[in-house]
């Protein structure tokens, strides 16, 4: 029997703001343990939790940016479990009125070769349920062999947006590409970092699998755990081929949350639905209702940049670039802006986009560098194409001057000066480079006389020698096919 | 009886409280009287009266500005911990 995969995705988002959610604790990550807290997100007795205006407004551009429906009121509800690293016993989430529900995107996503190679774009429309605004909890670290968790509560009341799609992937790599965009589009909207490794970025997968042309869904296990794109398809891949192999033996998937394990690449049982939480949610006494008017809504929509996706296609019509040039491109806003200022530096979009995508990005991730602070300025790049194609410099010298700009931050114009690399058009200065190239080559020069034209190159090779590559090189051939008759 | 025994004693263990038989029946009796005594409202159509989540009705939202103030650090937040170490609270072992 042929079966079809069902996946949803559960995202989590640690909002960039500079305080904590409910209080006015720093949420900066990292520092010394419980040193950014106080009697809120403590949960002690008494404290009052008030909310950050700029949660709101980042809630707010996200939504926007994925096309959900903001509700004009939502209700903050407290779900109710008992945790170390839960002060409370409660986390202040959102639950039947959440802040906006509703909302698509429309992504190119590709199945890939056994390489990882994308097969084939294509655009589709993935739809999400609800985006809503809740505090995160602390965090707990158990070592080995001692019998105690330590607990750290700096993360408890960092402000979360969680992102529930609707179960409308069918694949690993749908949802792969759909979490890539997802975070793409918080970042460029500058309200979330997107790192996964660190935990800002945090994605719960739903599995299930059904026979294919079959309307309902089967038994959906949860996937927790997850710390980077490529295990989150990993992980759903081994979940799809596990509860495949145990219907088509007749066997009954349990309702359960499995944990992925990178070092064995398999998923294990967390624990089965019988023990789950019962959360018990009900509205939170201690916040008034969020209401957000149009106002609200028209001002921060203003705000909105291109968004990821629009910006892609833009580039991909007016550059005249590849699907997969324009999805480079666009990787990062930042990204997206060097590019941009390299075309109106230099006039030629193609050339610019070739120079970014295989040099700059080489050098980039070489020295571990984000394109935000590359030492190439965008403008030099784009001067450097210029010198190019004003035949200033060969291309290859181009290149050699391009890793000295990367290495010193200087502009072409300086580097080719400092090193004397311009390049040399000069007519008679040529001449009498190749006159001397002739003469302490007879051999060759009389064999090719003799009809071996292919000896050609190496005239040539050697007026780019004595010149260590700085000749015109269509003057040189010129001025050989001259000289040589 | 609306509340039974059962029920009592599920939400004693989501509320992580341990309670001896007699307690469960003698709750399960009072917790079925007040249950029942706020069954009256249903007497009342409510169906065009929109729940009243707070008793404080402001138009407004107030918001607070994303300022970060100076937090009670390490030494304070640990100082009435039944346990702490390194920094840290110490709890049994939860994994």
């Amino acid at each position: 029997m042929e079966y079809e995969a069902v996946i949803g995705l559960e995202i989590h988002a640690q909002l960039l703001t500079k305080s904590k959610i409910f209080c006015a604790c720093s949420a900066a990550f990292g520092g010394r343990a419980n040193d950014d807290t106080c009697p809120v997100c403590l949960g002690l007795p008494g404290a009052l939790p008030v909310l950050n205006r700029a949660v709101v407004e980042m809630a707010t551009l996200a939504a926007l940016a994925l096309n959900l429906r903001i509700n004009e009121t939502s209700i903050f509800a407290r779900k109710n479990y008992f945790y170390p690293d839960l002060p409370k016993g409660y986390q202040i989430s959102q639950y039947d009125q959440p802040f906006s529900e509703h909302g698509w995107v429309e992504i190119p996503t590709s199945e890939r070769d056994e390489q990882g190679r994308p097969i084939e774009w294509r655009k589709k429309r993935f739809r999400i349920r609800r985006l809503h605004i809740e505090e995160d909890a602390g965090k707990s670290l158990h070592e080995g062999q001692d019998p105690y968790s330590y607990v750290n509560l700096n993360r408890s009341g960092v402000p979360l947006l969680e992102i529930v799609s609707e179960p409308d992937f069918r694949s690993s790599w749908q949802a792969y590409d759909y979490v890539q965009y997802l975070r793409k589009t918080l970042q460029y909207i500058g309200v979330c970092d997107g790192n996964m490794e660190e935990g800002s970025l945090r994605c719960d997968a739903n599995v299930s699998v059904r026979p294919k042309g079959e309307t309902k869904f089967g038994t959906k296990t949860e996937i927790k755990n997850v710390n980077s794109f490529r295990f989150l398809q990993k992980a759903i891949e081994y979940e799809i081929a596990r509860q495949i192999e145990i219907l088509s033996e007749g066997g009954q998937i349990i309702q359960e949350t499995r944990l992925w394990n990178e070092r064995e690449s398999r998923t294990y049982s967390m624990r089965s639905k019988e023990e789950a939480h019962d959360y018990r949610y009900f509205p939170e006494p201690d916040l008034p209702p969020l209401k957000v008017n149009q106002e609200w809504i028209a001002a921060i929509r203003s705000q909105l940049p291109e968004l990821p996706e629009a910006r892609r296609e833009r580039f991909q019509k007016q550059y005249d670039l590849s699907m997969e040039e324009s999805m480079l491109l666009t990787q990062t806003r930042s990204m997206a802006d060097y590019y941009e200022r390299v075309v109106q530096a230099c006039g030629n979009a193609k050339q610019s986009a070739n120079w970014i995508l295989s040099e700059l990005l080489r050098e980039l991730k070489n020295a571990s560098v984000d394109v935000a602070n590359c030492p190439v300025k965008a403008e030099d790049l784009g001067r450097l194409i210029q010198l190019i194609n004003t035949d200033t410099i060969s291309g290859k010298i181009g290149k050699e001057v391009f890793i000295k700009m990367f290495e010193t931050g200087k502009p072409p114009d300086v580097l080719i000066e400092e090193l004397g690399l311009q390049q040399i058009s000069d007519v008679t200065k040529l001449q009498q480079i190749i006159d001397a190239v002739i003469e302490a080559n007879p051999k060759q020069l009389s064999s090719y006389k003799a009809g071996k034209t292919n000896l050609f190159g190496f005239f040539v090779g050697q007026v780019m020698k004595a010149t260590q590559g700085r000749a015109n090189p269509q003057l040189v051939n010129n001025l050989l096919k001259e000289r040589l008759g | 009886m609306t509340i039974t025994i059962d029920d009592v004693a599920k939400i004693a263990k989501l509320a992580n409280l341990a309670l001896t038989e007699q307690e469960k029946t003698a709750f399960a009796a009072q917790l079925s009287a007040i249950v029942d005594y706020m069954e009256k409202l249903n007497e009342l159509d409510t169906s065009n009266v929109p729940p009243m989540s707070h008793s404080t009705l402001s138009a407004e939202t107030y918001l607070r500005p994303d300022q970060p103030r100076k937090s009670l650090g390490t030494e304070t937040a640990l100082a009435n911990a039944p346990d702490a170490k390194d920094d840290h609270f110490r709890v049994p072992k939860v994994i």
